[in-house]
Formats: C-alpha cells, structure tokens, sequence
C-alpha cells in the first residue's frame, strides 16, 4: 500500500444518496482475478448507454470535472462487500471520497487500499455539492496528519474523525496483514487456551 | 455487572487482542470462499511467499460466477470458466476444501454452510461476501468481508475489526396469511432503511422469530446487510439444535453433548444492554413487494407507490423503475419471475412455491426460473416430486448458483422489463443493465407467474 499523502484536487460532486458497490461497478466486471484494470468500468452503467457510448449527463464524463476526490450522497458503498469497489475508484485516479455517511464493508475496504473515506456532517456536504457544481474549478484539501478538510474558495473548513490505528497505517502505507502476521504466536497462544468449543 | 448480549458472547470468545486505539484481533472459527472474491487474496499469500495459517477451517465452493444449465460441460464464457479454474487451482495449490462445479455439496456458499452442519451456533463465520449474515440465523457472528480481509483470514486466521453496536428488532405475534419470513424482513427495511442499521449487529428476537424454522430464520440473517448492518443473529434454541443435529459436520457422540451444552449458554441475558431497539406487531405485517432501487423501499403489496416530494434519489429509482408515485402495483404485468439466492432457494422455499403453482399453469408471457441453492436442495427436490410439478406448472428447475440475484453468468434480466425476485437486492442493473427488480417472497413470486401480473398471493389462496 502506498502511504497517505495530503490531497489537494479538484473534486467530482455526485449527487447521488445510497450509491451501492453494484453502481461503483457492475458484477459482471467481477470477473478479472487481479486488483488492476478495474477504473475502466467505475460507474460503468452510469458513465455508458447501453450501446457503449458515452453518457453526457454523468458528471465523470463533462470535461470541467475531475480529480482526486469524489463528493458523493449520503451512505456510500452499501450493498455488496466487494473490495473491486475500492479497487475501480482507485484505479481511476480517486484518493478520497468525501460523503455524509460510509457503509461499514465499504469503508473498510477503502481504507485497507489506501483509499480515504471522509465523513463530513450532511450540512457541509450540502454545501459542499453545492458549492462544487457551480464552480468546478475549486479545489478541496485534504489534510490527514491534522484531519482537517477545506475548501478555501468557499471558506468551508471541517475536522473529520479517523481511528488513530488507520489513522497511522495510512500514513505509514502499512497494511493489517503486515500487523497480523507479526502476532502469529499469540494468535497460536490463544488457539491453545480457548475455554469454549 | 451489567449482562451480555448474545453478540458480545460470542465476539468477546473470540477476541484474540485489542490493538491500543485501533481494532480488535478477531479469530474466526470458519472461513468460507467463493471463485470472484478470492483469487487476489491467494495472489497476496503467494506475493508474500506464505500458505494458508489453518487450512482447514477454509471451505471453497464455485457459486457466483456459474451456468446454471449444463454444469457438466466446460463454462461457455472464458472469463468465468478462468475464474472458476483459478479457484480450483489455488484450492489445489492450498490445500483448501473445495466442493466445486458438479461436486454433491456444491451451492451457494451460504446455503451449503448450513446444510453440511459447517454453520454452527457461537462461531464466529466470514466470507468474502455480503450476505454471510445468513449463518447469523444459528447464533453465530457472521459477516461480510473484502477481499484483502479475506488474505487476513488466510493467512492468519483472524481479522482486525472495530466491534459494532449492538441493535435489537423485536417482533410478536402470530403472522397473517400468505405472510412469510420474507415479507417480516422487507417490512423492517422499509421501516429502517437501508442505512438504519449501519455500525451495528442486529439481534432478532421476539415470539414471531422464535416461531420460525431455521430455513425462515436464515432468510431474515441474510437481509440484515440490507439494512446497512455488519450481521444479524438469532439466539440458538431447540429448532437449531435439531436442524444441526446429524449434519454431515455436525459433532457427533459425546462432543455434541459438550457442544450442545456451550451452545445453551448463547442467548441475551435479561439486563443486557442494546444501543438501540425497535419493535414491531407481526399483525402489521402483510406479504410486502419493493417498488424502488434499494432494498428499504418496500411497500404492502396492496398499498401505492410513495411520494417523497424533495428526494432527487427517489425520483431518480422511480424513473429507472418506470413507476410514478401514488401508482399501485398489484396487477402490473411482469415478464420474469427468479426464485434462488441465498436468501429463498432452500428446500422449504421450492416447498411453498410448489404447494401455489401445483396443478396449475404459468401464464404464457411469464419466462419463471427456479434455481435450488444447492446440489443437494436440487436433489431433494427431485426426490420429494417437486420437480415434476414445477414442470408441470411450466417452471423451469435449473442447477444451483447465485444465477439471475446478481447477474453475472448468462442468467440476465433483459433491459427495461421487470422482474419479480425473491433474490435481496433490486439495485439499478442488479439483474442485467436496465433490469427493474421487485423484491417479494417465493409465495408473492409464484402467484406472480402463474397470472403474468403482480398479484396478492391472499388472493389465489
Ligand atoms: S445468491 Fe446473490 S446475494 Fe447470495 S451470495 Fe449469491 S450473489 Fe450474493
């Protein structure tokens, strides 16, 4: 995993709530048995008519936004636990999605591959999105060492909360495998001296 | 000191540490696999140069991604034959249990756990899968992980998670006509949402659940995802304890004695404390279809479309259904009727649906799929007759796999038409691009195909 740098970008304001991981990608680009490629189809259903052109409408495809940073609706992520989710939005370039509320499968997923969840209050996010549409040439801070998310053309500037053991790993490009393999022995310790089962 | 939930029982078994700060070293007591999620995990482990930590507690099955005609003959699609082939050669190079494609136990992974007695009440359950909250049903603490977690598992044995919330649905009384475990659980997403739950692990609890058999039970653990939750779970009682008995994993002789005298000790405690509780009347629960484009838009199957005058969301689920607030659904016409998924694709499921369509006839415009969880649900099936009379009825009984739920093998909802499933989710393209997906139980299902139109199964009872 690389580590967590602070993100300056423009952002990408997707006015949509409950967006699911069918949405993010499609099951049937589930079928590659490696991490890569994935950014190809994000949002393929969305972002494409169903002959294959582009959709016009969908805010991934107007020239005057992009970025690193996705504002997205309220409970992103929820439906299926599939990882490509995080892997599709990574691979396309986003290194923070900034919402009002995460599914849990999701954030851990995101988190794990160095992808931050931001979860701002929904009023900020209101004017966030808001703020965005209007002026998409606006660029938006992410700061995780202080935490802090700002959008200075707009004079909007939030804390956000991140557990300080993601917090570190992030920062760190530091996975939980790499934790977990270290305590091998404690694990085989407590495998020894189960009281039940 | 205050008492335990069931959920914290179980999780606080297995935590193996606390990180300072962080979450919690959880050890999992089984670990189940399936072709789409796994094959980077496996490319993690050989990236890292390690094997599997204990290999036996990892059991693969090949479900998501498989023809459900002809499974003798090799996958048509190259990309999903690959996958499949991939899994078998990583279980092979792994040493993993595999029931694949053709094999006996062979199923959705989460029909197949069960039903080999792997399921059982106090362990702790994951797959790299959402609806792992299905074995929660025996009093386990079942969830869905990434695939990164799932090298975790792998590779350890445990995942490091943050322990959620704990929230109690209580529902009483005697259920109504024609009202089945399906409908109680879309009945509380539309009251919850499909966020309501988010953070949390939901305990079921109350006089209708405990009425419940294990397979009814299942259906209801499985939707709790749908809900935002990590999990569900049902306290483990004497119709679980029967369920598990004789299974081909179940312990047997003295360990079941010593089991089944751990598995008694798994239910709340009186004075446990829930961070949140809801209560439902079963007598308010009718057989319930969706209308929108997540699993929380349920109405009574008799009652109107909503109005949400300032949600773009919801406008947006309309547009993508073809429905207008205020508009009933009973009676619109329907094209596509799937029964299968984890959710309703056991035995008792084919049972109900079979006691509807017996003796009668689909109507003509109506194509009805039925998909059996498993190889062994299939085979019961035929034992028991059930084939000839869905045949008969114009059904069309295929091989098991997760099929038209999300799409991803030939079984695909064509664009535009709608289709009444008793599969979990009904988000946009679930089903195939542009496939419009009601969500109902296989009773509300069956009594769908045999009139080509969304109909009340109370009334053609
Ligand atoms: S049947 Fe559907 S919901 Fe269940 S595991 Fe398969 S794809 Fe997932």
């Amino acid at each position: 995993m690389q580590p967590f740098k602070t993100i300056c970008s423009r952002a990408i304001p997707l006015v949509v709530e409950n967006i699911d991981t069918d949405q993010i990608i499609p099951a049937r680009f589930l079928k590659a048995t490696t991490r890569e490629g994935f950014g190809e189809n994000l949002f393929r259903d969305w972002r494409f008519n169903r002959e294959g052109s582009p959709n016009p409408e969908f805010v991934l495809n107007q020239d005057r936004y992009h970025g690193q940073i996705l504002v997205a609706g309220k409970n992103f992520g929820c439906g299926s636990s599939r990882e490509h989710a995080a892997w599709a939005l990574y691979d396309f370039g986003i290194r923070v999605v900034v919402s009002s509320f995460f599914a849990d499968i999701f954030k851990n997923n995101a988190l794990n591959n160095g992808l931050l969840p931001v979860q701002v209050s929904q009023d900020l996010l209101d004017q966030l999105l808001e703020y965005l549409q209007h002026h998409p040439e606006a660029e938006i801070t992410v700061d995780l060492s202080s935490q802090q998310i700002s959008l200075p053309a707009a004079s909007l500037q939030s804390h956000f909360e991140i557990n300080a053991h993601k917090k570190t790993c992030l920062l760190q490009g530091f996975d939980d495998i790499d934790y977990l393999l270290s305590q091998k022995e404690v694990i085989a310790a407590f495998e020894e001296n189960r009281s039940f089962a | 000191m205050a008492g335990q939930t069931l959920f914290d029982k179980v999780w606080d078994a297995h935590v193996v540490s606390q990180v300072e700060g962080g979450p919690s070293v959880l050890y999992i007591d089984k670990h189940f696999i399936h072709e789409v999620t796994s094959p980077q995990a496996f490319d993690g482990l050989r990236k890292r140069g390690i094997g599997l930590f204990r290999p036996q507690f990892t059991v693969a099955t090949a479900d998501h991604n498989v023809p459900t005609i002809d499974q003798h003959l090799p996958i048509k699609d190259k990309l999903s034959a690959f996958q499949v082939q991939k899994l078998t050669e990583n279980c092979k190079e792994f040493g993993v249990e595999l029931y694949g494609l053709g094999h006996k136990y062979q199923g959705i992974v989460h029909v197949i756990g069960p039903e080999l007695g792997l399921t059982q009440p106090g362990m702790t359950i994951v797959c790299g899968d959402s609806h792992t909250s299905t074995h929660g049903a025996f009093g386990a603490v079942a969830f869905g992980i990434g695939t990164s977690e799932v090298e975790q598992v792998l590779a350890t044995q445990c995942v490091m998670q943050y322990k959620p919330q704990c929230l109690k649905i209580e529902i009483d009384g005697p259920l109504g006509p024609g009202v089945v475990s399906k409908d109680i659980i879309l009945y509380v997403a539309s009251k919850i949402s499909t966020s309501g739950a988010t953070g949390h692990f939901i305990e079921y609890a109350g006089s209708t659940i405990r009425g419940l058999s294990m397979e009814a039970r299942m259906t209801i653990c499985n939707m709790s995802i749908e809900m935002g939750a990590r999990g569900g779970m049902i306290a483990p009682d004497a119709i679980t304890f029967k369920y598990i008995k004789g299974r081909l994993y179940a312990p047997q002789g003295d360990e079941w004695d010593q089991q089944l005298k751990y598995w008694e000790t798994l239910y709340t405690d009186e004075d446990a404390h829930f961070d949140t509780v809801y209560k439902f009347d079963a007598a308010d629960i009718a057989p319930m279809i969706t209308y929108g484009t997540n699993p929380g838009m349920g109405i009574k199957i008799d009652d109107k479309v909503p109005l949400d005058h300032d949600s773009t969301s919801h406008q947006k689920a309309l547009g993508y259904m073809g429905l207008q607030a205020g508009e009933q659904l009973l009676g619109k016409k329907v094209n596509h009727v799937f029964i299968g998924s984890c959710t309703n694709s056991r035995i008792e499921d084919l049972r109900l649906v079979a006691s509807v369509v017996k003796g009668r006839k689909k109507a003509p415009n109506v194509q009805a799929m039925v998909i059996p969880g498993s190889k062994q649900v299939e085979v019961q099936a035929r034992e028991e007759g059930l084939d000839l009379i869905l045949e008969e009825a114009g059904f069309q009984l295929r091989q098991p796999g997760c099929s038209a739920c999300l799409g991803m093998n030939e079984d695909k909802i064509p664009a535009g038409e709608y289709c009444v499933s008793t599969s979990n989710r009904n988000f946009e393209g679930r089903q195939g691009p542009g496939a419009r997906t009601i969500l109902a139980s296989p009773l509300t299902a069956a009594a769908t195909a045999l009139t080509g139109e969304i109909t009340d199964i109370r009334t053609i009872m």
